[in-house]
């Protein structure tokens, strides 16, 4: 019998959620039909900091539709306790509180709420509300802040304190050559396509279904449970589909709250959704400056490292990152020293942006790595090879796998980085100058613990659910071929199911692990799966199998079939008919330490990469353009290959902008972010991206994760700014150490 | 957004008829109007939708000249055979602003009569005189980057954000408008004003006044022109600073060229005195960098912009090269020629 190739781990195929998303049949959060909505308009503080005296709510109240204005004096009971407020991301401090009281921490924080029939009566009701203030001194400028930065004394779950060796201090005082400065990252807003939005539906029972634009349906599931005073059982959140995040629905966001406050309030189904002016309202990448000392001999070995960060939060939680052990871990030098500290400005506390900590740590040092290459004279990458680590030189443990060496030089063959003219300035085609840079990206490979079920039907159709989420990233595809890998049975026969809180547990998706976990827990479902079938295979009369243990059989087109001799070949269906069974459901979980799943608990789980950039700069205007990118990315296993290079490209695009582009500017006197719509806060557009390479190394690494998996979701941003950067440095001559380099820096 | 009486008038005096009053916008593409309306920037009683008056063709003028309706699309515009062959430099300028899917929404009127990208302009919670007279500037002393550095007063420093109008000024187009007291036609120089003590008046229309068309000029400046739009990111984004030429060039020597810049001053800034220096003038970066000191002479930084004065300067000195050379500017190619 002739078989079509197999489907699986390794293939590349359409996201299997494809269709429905290009021809709108997928549905967001705002978007799911409940009869009998009310609409919400969320009202901003127009100050920064001080008191609500009064609001003036009479002329909304009287227009045609309006059914409810809700503030702090008249909202329903919440809870009061801190802990009542933390969510999976515990970020110590005081979460925020939408409409708890009359106090006022950010601008444009939400101070009422319009309830209306119509979105439009809501919006136009809300813009007649009048707000008396008593405004107290505020500050948003972070070099201010700087002189107060501080070491949080709790420390946010996931935050690696960096260690320190040798004495970095003495070693730079004594090196032959150095490189010191200040490094800095502007403020980013996350700004995913899909607006934050949430449709609760009351179903009059006291329970509730949510649509929330979230990364976690369990974690808003478990929030609204804690805040509201919902048994678990009332509430149920749901985010089949959700159009990008960025780490900016790792947290509740305050529509969700608002929405379940007015549904509860009103006793009604709501809708609240944010425009794209209020998407600046909350999470941000935290503004930071990077103090980076380098020493080297004079043959480019690094013999210092002291890397000193600092980063913004809000007045009432500590965000912290891990911003400065990247450098520590990837570089081999004996000496090394870091600091992190959080300073204090008034807006809504920083959050976890596409590669939290790295993207802004890495990136910085990769720029400051880059000047110290040049100051040894030594080209950019073979300074990195010179100093390259193969273990992780901060902890002084081995990686589970580390393929960044292969990454530089298959990046640099694609790149063709040999041909590189090493002077600056040195290479140019009419008025531009032409820069080659490259750069090192690093980030984690995670693993947490999830849960998935597999239920195959007689008919032989499967279906593989977790609570997971898919933020565009691949995740019901993910599932699809890791089932249809372990059970043998081509996608169109499986269907995969997420976003839902009434689902196996799933962690909110976020930090690269999403594949590498739910894809383990899939695979034990479906491996579950497999015995049962196989269990019920020794009901058919005249045991055709033999009494086969599960190591002697495999699973391929739908059969179960003898290792030995495949010609003996049990179609599931006969197994299942034969045990009289309809459907073989199972439950299993994955998880760090669960049997042997994670062979490397004491091993550095990483994954890297290598950025080559090429920019051409209008020597006399300063007008960059990024023409050429090649990643070559070490990440382990690739499950699929055309969304993961997606991924990365993805990734790429977005150093892009975090490289030229991205920047929230504040107004300091008001304390309020001023380009706060999509025509004046810069993302790269199509004219701004040219060719992007993307290769994945080999790095087979059966240790780090279950399934060999690392995770691309973040990898591709890490670095890229850097390579850009440093790819600037080589065209003009000119060191800007402050992203984005816009035109007047260039200029300057 | 607040609610509003709607008229959607048949013919250009029924338009203009209902166009009496404070508070009454005509409607054409939206492109700006429908986002002011939904940030409450603006507040009409009554909009008057004009997308069905007949004022949506390209006509010949007597004279060569061409006009362009005011509801004609900038796309329809941009790519119109008769404007690409005789005025490659105003369809240039077109498809240089914004994306594809708003130059298909957006008129040629409505082209002249958007409204500035200001951030506090735009932001309710913020002073500024244009939105709301009398509460201040928030630009000056703030984040002014994308602000002007000419023809600024201290009581608004915004910009006019268009590229149509800027290739507009050098083709001494001309406005017809139409409104209670009749027809008036308005030289684009005059069409717009700088901010003064009147910030919130854009331009010099009467109340009730209708762009109906604007006229093009019969001139020949299909060889030496360009557009050179420098900007925040390679598309989609409104210029920091705009140069647009047009020249003529008998044998070696420049026997006229017209310069105007956008994203600098409240209008297309142009200065025919300075241009007085190209005339007669053999093309050289010394000649070339003399008129862009004069065409900035003036021009004041607010801080976060002053890198707009060298950029400008530097800008001209290219732009006017490549007229000269007759490179224009590739609006797809993102290259600077």
């Amino acid at each position: 019998m002739a078989t079509a190739a197999k489907i699986g781990i390794g293939s590349a195929i359409n996201r299997v959620d494809g269709v429905e998303k290009v021809t709108g049949t997928a549905r967001y959060a705002a978007e799911h039909p409940v009869e009998n909505l009310l609409y919400g308009y969320i009202v901003e503080a127009a100050i920064t900091k001080g008191r609500v005296l009064s609001i003036d709510e009479d002329a909304a109240r009287a227009v045609p539709g309006v059914v409810e204005v809700i503030t702090h004096r008249n909202r329903p009971h919440v809870a009061w306790t801190d802990r009542s407020y933390q969510d999976e991301m515990k970020i110590p401090g005081s979460p925020f509180r939408p409409l708890y009281d009359d106090r006022i921490h950010f601008s444009q924080q939400p101070i009422a709420l319009v309830m209306a029939e119509t979105f439009e009566a809501a919006r136009y009701a809300a813009s007649l509300i009048e707000v008396a203030y008593e405004a107290e001194a505020h500050n948003t400028d972070f070099d201010v802040a700087l002189d107060e930065k501080y070491v949080p004394k709790k420390k946010r779950s996931g935050y690696t304190p960096p260690k320190n060796r040798g004495d970095a201090a003495q070693a730079f005082a004594d090196a032959p050559l150095t490189v010191a400065g200040d490094y800095r990252l502007a403020p980013e807003h996350h700004n995913p396509m899909e607006m934050f939005g949430s449709t609760v539906e009351w179903h009059g029972d006291g329970s509730i279904t949510v649509w929330d634009k979230t990364q976690g349906s369990q974690g808003v599931h478990a929030y609204l449970a804690s805040v509201f005073g919902f048994s678990k059982k009332k509430v149920r959140v749901l985010n089949p589909y959700v159009g990008g995040a960025f780490g900016s629905g790792l947290r509740p966001q305050h529509q969700v709250f608002l929405a379940v406050l007015a549904a509860k309030m009103l006793e009604r189904s709501v809708r609240v959704t944010m425009t794209r002016q209020q998407m600046f309202s909350h999470a941000y990448r935290p503004q930071a400056v990077q103090s980076i000392a380098l020493g080297a001999e004079t043959t480019g070995k690094l013999t210092a490292i002291r890397n000193a960060a600092t980063t913004s939060t809000s007045r009432y939680e500590d965000n912290m990152e891990n911003v400065v052990t990247w450098g520590l871990m990837n570089y081999d030098c004996p000496n090394a020293d870091a600091e992190y500290t959080v300073a204090q400005i008034d807006t809504p506390t920083s959050a976890d942006m596409r590669a939290p900590g790295a993207a802004t740590g890495m990136t910085l040092f990769e720029m400051a790595i880059d000047e110290m290459a040049y100051a040894a004279k030594v080209d950019p990458l073979e300074f990195r090879l010179i100093n390259y680590s193969p273990i992780d030189a901060m902890n002084g443990t081995p990686y589970t796998s580390k393929a960044l060496r292969e990454a530089f030089r298959e990046g640099a063959e694609a790149f063709k980085w040999s041909e590189r003219s090493a002077e600056p300035r040195s290479m140019r085609e009419g008025n531009e100058l032409i820069g080659w840079g490259c750069a090192t990206g690093m980030w984690d490979a995670q693993f947490s613990k999830t849960s998935a079920s597999a239920k195959l039907s007689a008919n032989g159709h499967l279906e593989v659910a977790c609570a997971t989420s898919d933020i565009g990233t691949g995740s019901y595809t993910v599932m699809t071929l890791v089932a249809a890998d372990t059970l043998g049975l081509p996608p169109e026969q499986i269907t995969a199911k997420l976003g839902d809180s009434d689902l196996p547990a799933a962690p909110v998706e976020g930090g690269s692990w999403g594949a590498a976990s739910s894809g383990a827990a899939v695979q034990l479902a479906c491996q579950a799966v497999g015995k049962k079938l196989l269990k019920a295979a020794g009901k058919i009369a005249g045991e055709p199998l033999g009494g086969a243990k599960i190591d002697d059989v495999l699973f391929e087109d739908g059969c179960i079939v003898l290792k030995d001799t495949p010609t003996v070949r049990v179609p599931f269906g006969d197994a299942m008919r034969a045990a009289d069974l309809t459907e073989i459901e199972e439950e299993a979980t994955a998880a760090p330490g669960l049997r042997d799943m994670w062979k490397g608990l004491h091993k550095s789980k990483n994954t890297h990469s290598a950025i080559f950039a090429e920019v051409r700069v209008d020597e006399e205007l300063g007008v960059v353009r990024v023409t050429r990118i090649v990643d070559a990315v070490a990440a382990g296993r690739i499950i699929n290959p055309k969304t993961a290079r997606s991924q990365i490209l993805g990734g790429v695009v977005m150093g892009i902008g975090m490289a030229l582009h991205e920047e929230t500017f504040p107004d300091h006197r008001l304390g309020r972010w001023m380009n706060h719509n999509f025509a004046e806060y810069h993302v790269p557009v199509h004219a701004d991206i040219h060719d992007i390479q993307v290769i994945f190394v080999d790095e087979p690494d059966p240790e780090v994760t279950p399934l060999g998996v690392k995770g691309l979701g973040e990898i591709g941003i890490v670095g890229t700014a850097a390579a850009i950067a440093n790819a600037i440095y080589h065209a003009t001559g000119k060191r800007v150490r402050s992203l984005p380099i816009t035109i007047d820096k260039i200029l300057e | 957004m607040n609610r509003f009486d709607y008229a959607r008038p048949a013919s250009v005096a029924e338009a203009v008829q209902a166009g009496t009053g404070e508070q009454v916008r005509y409607l054409a593409g939206g492109t700006n109007l429908i986002d002011l309306m939904k940030e409450n920037v603006d507040r009409p009683t009554t909009v008057i939708d004009i997308n069905r008056l007949p004022l949506n063709v390209i006509e010949e003028l007597d004279g060569g000249g061409l006009r362009l309706g005011a509801l004609v699309p900038n796309s329809d515009t941009a790519w119109d055979a008769r404007v690409e062959q005789r005025y490659p430099l105003l369809s240039s300028a077109i498809l240089a602003g914004a994306s594809p899917q708003l130059r298909n929404a957006a008129t040629n009127g409505g082209n002249l009569n958007q409204r500035t990208r200001c951030y506090y302009f735009y932001d309710v919670a913020t002073p500024c005189n244009k939105r709301k007279p009398g509460s201040g500037c928030g630009a000056i002393g703030g984040v002014n980057r994308i602000h002007a550095i000419l023809g600024a007063s201290d009581q608004c420093i915004a910009t006019h954000p268009s590229d149509m109008c800027v290739a507009l000024a050098v083709l001494d187009a001309i406005v017809q408008v139409t409104g209670p007291e009749g027809d008036r036609a308005i030289p684009i120089a005059d069409y717009h004003r700088l901010p003064g003590d009147e910030p919130w008046r854009d331009n010099t229309l009467r109340p009730g006044e209708l762009v109906t068309g604007i006229d093009l000029p019969a001139e020949d400046f299909t060889k030496n022109y360009t557009y050179l739009k420098l900007r925040d990111r390679l598309s989609y984004a409104f210029a920091l600073v705009s140069i647009a030429v047009a020249m003529r060039i008998e044998g070696s020597t420049i026997a006229e060229a017209r310069v105007a810049l956008g994203g600098v001053a409240h209008k297309p800034w142009r200065s025919t005195e300075a241009e007085k220096l190209l005339k007669g003038q053999q093309p050289s970066p010394q000649t070339f960098g003399a008129f862009a000191d004069a065409l900035l002479a003036g021009a004041v930084g607010q801080g976060k912009n002053d890198f707009k004065i060298p950029l400008a300067r530097k800008g001209i000195v290219r732009a006017l090269k490549q007229a000269a050379e007759a490179t224009p500017q590739s609006q797809t190619d993102k290259r600077i020629a």
